[in-house]
């Protein structure tokens, strides 16, 4: 158990600051996910934590240790990699094994090590194979079994499943949240599938620009994202997001259309007290929307475009004023194009955001 | 779609449809014949010369007076090729071209060693482990690829000499050294720059360090590129002349100059058979190399010449 | 990204690289610096440093064996390469109609190039030999008048030079160009047939223009053989009749050898790398030129 603080990181390479004043404090045992597009720094912050690239300002402390100038084999940290990064000319045996012989761990320790990691991940039939004869999900196995018999209390993985099928990385997402109930170790994870994050994570930070901009719960994360890029990164298909002005005087609370049209915003809570006439960004997500009268709901007013059959569900597409919107719907409803139907949510559920600077109302 | 190309497509299709009755059109059409023969008149003149030489040097000179060049010999006959061998005279000297057949191995083999064994490290601290400044170098080592030799040549006398390694077996391989660097630390460079540098950093959480890595990771890793550069190096170390006749010295001259000697400084009756024998025999090596490396060897060309 | 260190100056990487460190400095740069300074005094066996200004470069554009030479080495250069380049990407077509036996024609085609430029000159010495090659066996076969002799003609041993130089390096030029136009993705080759374009425009137009990456390659290899190429004219005129096919190479090495003029020697030296320098600083500035746009784009 060990937990891991990252302290003002700064990074660039070059003139270029991948990463600027960075702080990140993961608590021991957490399954912690860095999600965001790629260049957003996710990536770097990972390698930066294992001692794998000079950081320009900042430190790093693991386990209470300052580990800023430590190289990546003292900081008690294992890796995994997206190209599972096995050593081709060894076995998988010497690929467990290189990080011990280089550190001169006894045989017998090796050996005990081996067998209990081998047992742990069900690879033991692969042990005398080379690389080349692992399939891509056995490979990966085996990476994540390097990373396993050093014994160390935090594992750093990066973007693991994404050279795996659909299907395996399923398997392996569930077996890898397996791992962490049983090992209890601290999980630090990179990825930019958000399936991966929202189901593996304790705790979710999405990193976009070189900055954390919302660290928080799954749920926190889905249900009251900070500002309009968590809003739109998290969710598939993402959130949709109607312009309009926001008016409080007459009463209860509700955004103006560019058309003209109020839609009531009543039990919506407001992070602080805005003003009137703001402009705003309304933001609801595809199923949090229906297509009849819920009770106290608000409602969208939308010109429908066409319905995507999913199959288990269908999107409806259509327009609200100039913005395009999504709406889940049953898989047999059937709307006809070019109708304006009615959507409707309940405002409790919705996102508001400032329309300048995209951060929560 | 524009109309100009449903044009060509409605014509295509209507040949297409009143065509497959009756047999399908052969192969061998004119245009086909053309191809050939022009590869053949190709292939003849690469390999006349070749033809010629052969032929030539198992006949006897009374044979070879009569003209008759493209004729296969009467009497054949080995003796100029024992005489190129252990007997042409340069100058006073006779033992024909062994000593150089030796000398050239002596120098081949090591050169071709530390070479690689150089320009694998350069390529690797290159790739993972560039400090300050080492751009630069590799920068100014590319460019020595494309320096005409001269314009360094005169220095490396200079500086052997100062060193008491010039006219010395040790000089003329660090001669080799020297100038196969630039094209082969390129090769390993890019060799090991398309590797995926997740592989180094497993093996720098593993633990493992500058020494380690290369030994323990990248050389097994190496083989193909350096199969490459072992065929690039031999041939062209085996091949060289100029740095051999000026740097090597007159008792490691190589097989090269020894056949240049013997061809271009005898005096009195060319012996062509002799001579042909023994330019055969010179060109044996890299020759033998070529037809059993077969398709590394046009990699290794690839792969040298992809300079930019 | 590339891959950013932890030190600047691991030391394990620096004594690893202490060869190259020293060829690249010592070699490249204070190497070819002594061979600058030398050309500005009067050296003659051994170097020294009684400088004489632009002295040696104005006797050197003075004598006419170097005059020769630098012209030789353009018309040399000018053909040779541009015949290696017209022939080599005939074959490289021809060899990519999916003939049969295409490794036998490549390996054919190929294995002057494995040779050395030594033994490629003793070949065609022979070759155009009057009393022994091609012209005395055309007379032996009854064509009497045949003459093709051109090595003991000053006029023109110099083409006679590019005959072998073609014979050495059309073949590593057709090998280049032909994995060029195996790189080009397959269904241009198809667009082009459904198009209705011939094949010979096809290659002209729409492969030549597709591989220049290819032809760059090819290109650069010939100019630095062209520029470094000693050993065939050695073997095979050995400068000769009288100095008629001496190039720049050959001249700096007897000055500097037999002739004991090394003033004079390095002038010429310099002479032969300003040009390389000149399309290196072209090739430096069209770089950062596209580096420029690219960003700005």
């Amino acid at each position: 158990m060990a937990e891991v603080s990252v302290k003002n990181l700064g990074v660039s390479f070059g003139h270029l600051k991948v990463l600027r004043d960075l702080n990140l404090d993961v608590t021991a045992g957490e399954f912690i996910v860095l999600l965001g597009p790629s260049g957003c720094g996710k990536s770097t912050l990972l390698n930066a934590i294992a001692g794998l690239l000079d950081i320009t300002s900042g430190q790093i402390w693991i386990d209470g240790k300052n580990v800023t100038w430590e190289e990546p084999k003292d900081r008690g940290i294992g890796m995994v990699f997206q190209s599972y990064a096995l050593y081709p000319r060894m076995t998988a045996e010497g690929n467990l094994t290189f990080g011990l012989r280089v550190a001169r761990v006894p045989k017998d320790e090796i050996a005990r090590r081996v067998e209990r990691t081998a047992e742990l991940l069900q690879i033991k039939p692969l042990l005398g194979r080379r690389p080349s004869e692992l399939s891509g999900g056995q490979r990966q196995r085996v990476a994540i079994g390097r990373a396993l018999v050093r014994d160390v209390d935090v594992f750093l993985f990066d973007e693991p499943l994404s050279n795996l099928d659909a299907k395996l990385r399923t398997e392996l997402r569930v077996e890898l949240k397996k791992l962490h109930n049983r090992l209890a170790s601290t999980m630090i994870y990179v990825t930019h599938d958000q399936i991966e994050a929202l189901t593996l994570a304790d705790r979710i930070a999405v990193m976009h620009g070189g900055v954390i901009q919302q660290l928080a719960t799954p749920k926190e994360i889905y249900r009251r994202p900070i500002n309009r890029f968590v809003a739109g990164f998290v969710g598939s298909p993402s959130m949709n997001f109607v312009e309009g002005t926001l008016r409080l005087a007459e009463g209860a609370p509700a955004i103006e259309l560019p058309s003209g049209k109020r839609i009531g915003l009543g039990g919506y809570e407001f992070s602080a007290r805005p003003e009137d006439g703001r402009p705003a960004v309304l933001g609801v997500r595809p199923e949090q929307m229906e297509m009849k009268p819920g009770d106290g709901g608000s409602a969208l007013p939308i010109e429908v475009h066409l319905i995507d059959p999913m199959g288990a569900d269908s999107l409806l597409w259509g327009n609200v004023g100039t913005d395009t919107i999504s709406v889940r719907i049953g898989p047999d409803d059937t709307f006809e194009a070019g109708t304006a139907v009615e959507a409707w949510f309940q405002p409790v559920n919705a996102s508001l955001f400032d329309a300048k600077s995209g951060e929560r109302l | 779609m524009s109309a100009h190309d449903t044009a060509i497509d409605t014509r295509a299709g209507a040949r297409a449809g009143i065509e497959p009755e009756g047999r399908k059109p052969r192969r061998i059409s004119p245009g086909r014949i053309g191809i050939y023969a022009f590869l053949i008149m190709a292939a003849v003149f690469f390999l006349v010369p070749l033809y010629v030489m052969i032929v030539t040097s198992l006949k006897t000179m009374p044979e070879i007076r009569l003209g008759l060049l493209f004729n296969l010999p009467k009497e054949p006959t080995i003796q100029p090729w024992i005489d190129a061998m252990v007997n042409a005279c340069t100058g006073l000297d006779c033992h024909g071209l062994s000593p150089g057949f030796w000398n050239s191995v002596k120098i081949t083999v090591p050169s071709v060693i530390v070479s690689i064994i150089c320009a694998s490290l350069n390529g690797y601290a290159l790739t993972y482990w560039p400090y300050k400044g080492a751009n630069l170098l590799f920068a100014l080592l590319v460019f020595g690829a494309f320096v005409p030799y001269q314009v360094v040549i005169y220095p490396l006398i200079i500086g052997l000499s100062w060193a008491g390694l010039f006219a010395t077996l040790p000089g003329i391989i660090i001669i080799h050294t020297i100038f196969g660097m630039p094209l082969l630390t390129l090769l390993y460079r890019n060799f090991y720059a398309s590797l995926p540098v997740e592989l180094f950093k497993a093996a720098r959480v593993d633990g493992a360090g500058f020494w380690r890595i290369f030994f323990m990771i990248m050389m097994p890793m190496s083989v193909p590129i350096t199969i490459v550069a072992v065929i690039l190096q031999v041939t062209g170390i085996w091949n060289d002349f100029l740095f051999g006749v000026v740097f090597a010295g007159r008792e490691n001259w190589p097989m090269t100059v020894q056949l240049n000697n013997i061809v271009n400084s005898t005096t009195g009756v060319r012996e062509y058979n002799i001579n042909m024998a023994a330019t055969i025999l010179t060109a044996a090596v890299p020759l033998i190399v070529y037809f059993v490396s077969g398709r590394w060897f046009v990699r290794g060309i690839a792969a040298g010449a992809v300079k930019g | 990204m590339t891959l950013a260190l932890r030190r600047a100056f691991p030391l394990p990487s620096i004594v690893g690289t202490i060869p190259m460190i020293l060829v690249s400095i010592g070699v490249f740069v204070v190497g070819i610096g002594f061979s600058v300074l030398w050309s500005f005094t009067s050296s003659k066996l051994f170097p020294n440093y009684d400088f004489v200004g632009l002295l040696q470069y104005r006797r050197l554009w003075a004598t006419d064996r170097w005059l020769v030479a630098v012209n030789n080495i353009w018309i040399f250069g000018f053909l040779s390469i541009g015949c290696n380049l017209v022939f080599g990407y005939l074959l490289a077509v021809f060899m990519d109609q999916r003939i049969r036996q295409e490794d036998a024609f490549r390996s054919i085609f190929l294995y002057p190039f494995a040779m050395s430029l030594i033994v490629t000159g003793l070949v065609w010495q022979w070759a155009l030999d009057p009393n022994l090659g091609l012209q005395s066996a055309m007379r032996h076969l009854g064509w009497e008048s045949f003459s093709f002799a051109p090595l003991v003609d000053p006029q023109l041993a110099i083409y006679g030079l590019v005959v072998a130089g073609i014979w050495q390096g059309s073949g590593v030029t057709m090998a280049i160009l032909l994995a060029g136009l195996r790189g080009i993705d397959q269904e241009i080759w198809k667009a082009a047939k459904v198009d209705g374009i011939p094949d010979w425009r096809a290659y002209l137009f729409i492969g030549l223009p597709m591989m220049r990456g290819a032809v760059a390659t090819a290109f650069v290899l010939q100019c630095v053989s062209v520029v470094r190429v000693y050993d065939l004219v050695v073997a095979m005129t050995g400068g000769g009749p009288g100095y008629s096919t001496t190039m720049p190479a050959v001249y700096v090495i007897q000055l500097i050898t037999v002739r004991q003029n090394v003033g004079q020697g390095m002038a010429a030296a310099t002479m032969m790398l300003l040009p390389i320098l000149i399309v290196i600083a072209i090739g430096g500035i069209l770089l950062w030129r596209r580096g420029r746009k690219a960003k700005a784009a």
